[in-house]
């Protein structure tokens, strides 16, 4: 249920401050829309998550540009609106007051001043001049200090993104990072299109996190048409949620291996995360299990030899896992580099904001699949891993654990799915003009939290995606200061951020 | 140590030859239009890219701008299209088929049997990255072809350039093509590099690979199997007949 505020401008921050303090994990997304064709102003909507599963608040601030195009920012009351007001910026066009960062972060130096391309009269097929403006990261001076520029292209094969380091000596005591460089303005393209067109845009927002993304979508869609997802269709989104958990964990345990160099444990993660891609194949005909979820339930079903198949995998995969895990459980070479690498506080995740495994490994006990059940999630008791030390070795442990509690919860949902005998999927009736919706799902990454609002003719307005990315990146320039430049690749992989899905 | 030792040996080696081709039942590969059309159209509007195509009553299939979502099989009621097993996909272009077998001999003289590999990333959404990646895991060893992925554009002889070409990466798309010492090849690796449709367009998307810098190789997908990338690099390597 999603109790709605509206509020002038002006009252934003008021209205924000009261809901902030009522919720469980503060701000989970910030963004505005182009309302002016409805009713002539701008709108910035501020979501909060409620004190009881079900509950959800937006703030609705109506901004009139004709007056003037700002509001007042949330950031001195609410560190993790920070990122989402420059987005606002640049985007909208839109200043928030007393922001004193409001720094280029979407549209980089090419782009021209003044355009705002999210604005409803930025026609989506606009010719736009190449600018050269400054692109300003943050830096530091002083006797012996020097800058450590690093991509966007990378040595390996990973995600454009560039990093300034400012180091003294080998040790790091400041990290600024310029991202969206993989920008597509998905968001954009899906304005006007049809709720079927879109769904394939939402699955490729990222390739690791489809399932979450396509989930998500798919109940902003369901909670506007108030559409009831059989049951056998919500045991299946579960299992190919957590397959996607399983396969993305298990790669990345193996990838950490990889970013102190021991290569021992690459190599095992890497060929246990193929077996799984295999078995996502089998069950969904896509390596990365595209194309399984849609509107209304989902596409294919699970039946006798795939449900054997899966259980033969994850027999397999289990005690195999539990083995390369003991490797690096009893390695004092391993342990030494992860223990105490790259603190993220308790309370700089808090006010971050931060999701999922980064926010569980710095003692913020949050998870959507229990705290905010969707699909088949209210059926289970879903046990969450949490630790206290924010270090590398403490993300690693969370992942060893959830992975094997994923094991844990697919087999509980295999055994339901032959109980259960409905269809796989519902019609999605006709959708109402503007109307918003809100879904949300725990990817490996963290939560993933959609908005929608409906056009005329069974059309998307707006579609904004806060992904578990968009959360946690802030928290890496945090983690890293007071680490050596070495241990970065580390505490990147560690915290497992997505470029595609933070840029869209 | 003695543990890692025994892991190691009781996993024994688990390379596989990726032509043994175990594909799933439900895996989609290539769309064969072969059958009888009715000309009703279905597919043409569910097609998210508009990879189908009329021409002369039969419908063609561009693989390069497909996404395999296999919407069109589902609602095709005539049985024009069906879903076959192939992902063995891959089409040369440009140097590579135009200058005929002289030239081909003369760049894979220049660079032997071995290719150093350096990846691109110029707006992908990861899951052709992954895929990469995929590609030096024991399973497939990319390395036992002499094939290697190298850190800098200045070690390569080949790019493998993943996404649609945003504004946000053009600068780096052709300040790395710049950077690779000729003879250089470039593969367009997935329908976003290759036919730059997978999104449609918008104010940060600017086109496909193409457009930009000359493509030798384009590799369908979204994103291409790993053996769908073995298969095309060993197209490259001319180890197919």
């Amino acid at each position: 249920m999603i109790k709605n505020y509206t509020v002038s401008a002006k009252n934003l921050r008021a209205a924000a401050n009261a809901c902030y303090s009522k919720s469980k994990h503060g701000l989970l997304a910030m963004f505005a829309n182009d309302e002016r064709q409805i009713h002539g102003k701008f709108a910035i909507y501020c979501l909060f998550d409620g004190r009881n599963p079900e509950e959800m608040l937006s703030v609705k601030a109506l901004v009139d540009d004709q007056e003037a195009p700002e509001y007042p920012s949330l950031t001195p009351i609410i560190p993790a609106a920070a990122w989402f007001e420059r987005e606002i910026h640049d985007l909208f066009g839109l200043t928030a007051l007393e922001n004193k960062d409001l720094r280029p972060l979407v549209l980089h130096e090419n782009w021209p001043q003044g355009l705002y391309p999210m604005r409803k009269d930025f026609a989506v097929e606009a010719v736009v001049p190449e600018a050269h403006k400054d692109f300003p990261l943050a830096h530091a001076h002083g006797e012996g200090v020097f800058e450590v520029p690093v991509g966007p292209i990378h040595a390996g094969i990973i995600e454009p993104g560039h990093f300034r380091f400012s180091q003294a000596g080998e040790t790091t005591f400041r990290l600024d990072a310029k991202l969206f460089f993989t920008h597509r303005g998905i968001e954009k393209i899906v304005e006007g299109q049809t709720i079927e067109q879109a769904l394939f845009s939402a699955e490729r927002i990222c390739g690791a996190c489809s399932v979450s993304h396509a989930l998500s979508f798919c109940q902003t869609v369901e909670s506007i048409s108030k559409a009831i997802v059989p049951e056998r269709a919500n045991v299946i989104r579960v299992i190919v949620a957590e397959l996607e958990r399983l396969y993305n964990h298990i790669g990345d345990v193996g990838n950490l291996c990889a970013g102190l160099g021991f290569s021992v444990g690459t190599s095992h993660g890497a060929r246990l995360k193929e077996h799984l891609m295999r078995l996502n194949d089998a069950v969904t005909g896509n390596r990365f299990l595209r194309g399984m979820i849609i509107p209304g339930g989902v596409r294919y079903d699970l039946s006798g030899g795939l449900i054997e198949e899966i259980y033969k995998t994850l027999k397999r995969t289990e005690s195999d896992f539990r083995e390369v895990v003991g490797l690096l459980e009893e390695n004092d070479q391993f342990l030494d580099r992860v223990n105490t690498t790259g603190i993220l506080p308790f309370q700089a995740a808090k006010e971050l904001g931060v999701v999922g495994v980064a926010a569980r490994a710095s003692g913020v006990d949050y998870d959507l699949r229990r705290d905010k059940p969707y699909s088949g999630y209210a059926w289970i008791t879903c046990n969450v891993p949490f630790y206290r030390s924010g270090d590398v070795a403490a993300r690693l442990w969370v992942r060893v654990d959830e992975t094997l509690e994923s094991i844990r919860i697919v087999r509980q949902m295999l055994e339901r799915i032959v109980l259960t005998q409905t269809d796989l999927a519902v019609e999605i009736p006709p959708l109402e003009p503007y109307k918003a919706g809100i879904g949300w799902s725990e990817s490996a990454r963290g939560g993933n939290i959609h908005w929608l609002m409906t056009g005329k003719d069974n059309t998307i307005y707006r579609y904004f995606v806060r992904s578990a990315s968009y959360a946690n990146w802030p928290a890496l320039p945090v983690a890293v200061p007071g680490n050596i430049i070495p241990d970065f690749p580390l505490i990147n992989k560690s915290f497992e951020l997505c470029y595609a899905c933070l840029d869209r | 140590m003695l543990k890692i030792l025994r892991k190691i040996m009781m996993t024994g080696s688990v390379t596989q030859n990726y032509t043994e081709n175990h594909l799933a039942p439900r895996a989609r590969g290539e769309i064969a239009a072969d059958g009888p059309c009715t000309e009703c159209g279905a597919c043409f509007r569910v097609c998210p890219t508009g990879a189908l195509r009329l021409i002369e009553k039969e419908v063609s299939v561009d693989h390069c701008a497909c996404i395999f979502c296999g919407r069109c099989v589902e609602v095709c009621q005539s049985g024009a299209l069906r879903q076959t097993g192939n992902i063995n996909l891959a089409e040369l272009s440009g140097q590579l088929e135009q200058a005929g077998q002289s030239l081909k001999k003369r760049i894979m003289r220049t660079l032997g049997r071995s290719l150093a590999i350096r990846h691109l990333d110029v707006g992908s959404c990861n899951a052709c990255e992954w895929e990469l990646n995929a590609l030096s895991n024991p399973l497939y060893d990319l390395q036992q072809y002499g094939l290697d992925f190298v850190a800098s554009p200045r070690h390569a002889d080949l790019l493998m350039v993943t996404g649609v070409v945003t504004r946000n990466l053009k600068q780096a798309l052709l300040m790395t093509y710049e950077a690779t010492p000729s003879p250089k090849l470039v593969m367009a690796v997935g329908a976003c590099a290759a036919s730059g449709r997978t999104y449609g367009t918008s104010y940060a998307i600017q086109g496909r690979v193409d457009e930009y810098i000359p493509v030798d190789i384009y590799v369908p997908g979204c994103p291409p199997r790993p053996q769908t990338l073995l298969y095309a690099l060993s197209l490259v390597m001319d180890r197919i007949r």
